[in-house]
């Protein structure tokens, strides 16, 4: 794992899978507080806001977010729902740990852990890292939403391997 | 090590001297010796990564020639990077509308905040 310079500026969203473990970083600056940050994610009027693309009308089901809590928001796309829930470990002034459940696949859960750094100037830095139960949850993740589902997405890697010939390890 | 052959993929990239190969590999095959030649690491090294590059798929070596080139797999670099990619791009649209949410939220406390102006007296308004 790389440790980034306090000068340098993600003004993208910059994504990183863990080698070691099933794990995904995802890291981004904000022009906000600390404390706008926190409330954007965990005052349910705001975060029903931002949440969800313009297409998918999202609903906040149940919001209880505080140290213990639960929340659960379903969306819908073209007459279908989908819905995903979770708990809250902890919520402390910079720092929010949330499960995430999507209710398709209820056995594969998430633990995220979502930080806001000052950085000073007017600018905060979200640094949130996802993990997944396995490498394979993890996998399906990523590619969630792809036109090429997971399981069509691993024949193919499979095929290029076999073409390859890939020493197996 | 995972051992699905995905988690292998991006265990091999997650390392940023493997990435520089691939990012090397893309202009053509090149050799362990040309590969190795920018790094103040041995050959040994360099052979090591490529080691990894070549289990995870990502590249493949020539049995013919005997300069025995390495290859980029680039399909398999592709099918990966695009699933990364949108996943990646997915989170950034989220995060725009979290920026013009952010903005709106400051302009509300910014009205909130605006002091009522206490010092206009009578007759002195403009």
């Amino acid at each position: 794992m790389t440790t980034s310079s306090s000068s340098e500026r993600y003004l993208d969203a910059a994504i990183e899978a863990d080698p070691t473990v099933p794990m995904i970083h995802i890291r981004r600056d904000f022009r906000a507080t600390p404390a706008q940050l926190m409330r954007a994610h965990t005052d349910p009027e705001v975060f029903a806001r931002w949440i969800g693309p313009d297409s998918v009308a999202m609903r906040i089901d149940h919001w209880d977010c505080r140290t213990l809590g639960s929340y659960r928001y379903v969306g819908e796309r073209d007459g279908e729902e989908f819905a995903f829930r979770g708990t809250f470990p902890e919520i402390s002034e910079h720092r929010l740990v949330q499960t995430f459940t999507w209710e398709g696949m209820p056995e594969a859960i998430a633990l995220e852990t979502m930080r806001f750094t000052d950085l000073g100037e007017g600018w905060t830095r979200l640094h949130a890292q996802s993990l997944c139960d396995s490498f394979e949850g993890r996998d399906s993740m990523l590619s969630s939403g792809m036109d090429v589902g997971v399981h069509e997405g691993y024949a193919k890697l499979d095929r290029l391997l076999a073409d390859g010939e890939v020493a197996a390890s | 090590m995972a051992a699905d052959p995905l988690s292998r993929a991006f265990s091999a990239l997650a390392d940023p001297t493997r990435r520089d190969l691939v990012a090397r590999l893309t202009t053509g095959d090149a050799t362990v010796n040309e590969l190795a030649a920018p790094y103040e690491v041995s050959l040994q090294a360099v052979s090591r990564h490529l080691r990894v590059l070549e289990e995870a798929g990502l590249v493949s070596r020539s049995r013919e020639a005997q300069r025995r080139p390495v290859h980029l797999e680039a399909e398999v670099l592709d099918l990966m990077t695009k699933w990364i990619e949108r996943y990646r791009r997915q989170a950034e649209e989220r995060f725009q509308r979290l920026d013009s949410v952010l903005e709106q939220m400051q302009e509300q406390e910014q009205d909130r905040a605006t002091p009522v102006d206490a010092d206009v007296r009578e007759g002195t308004a403009p």
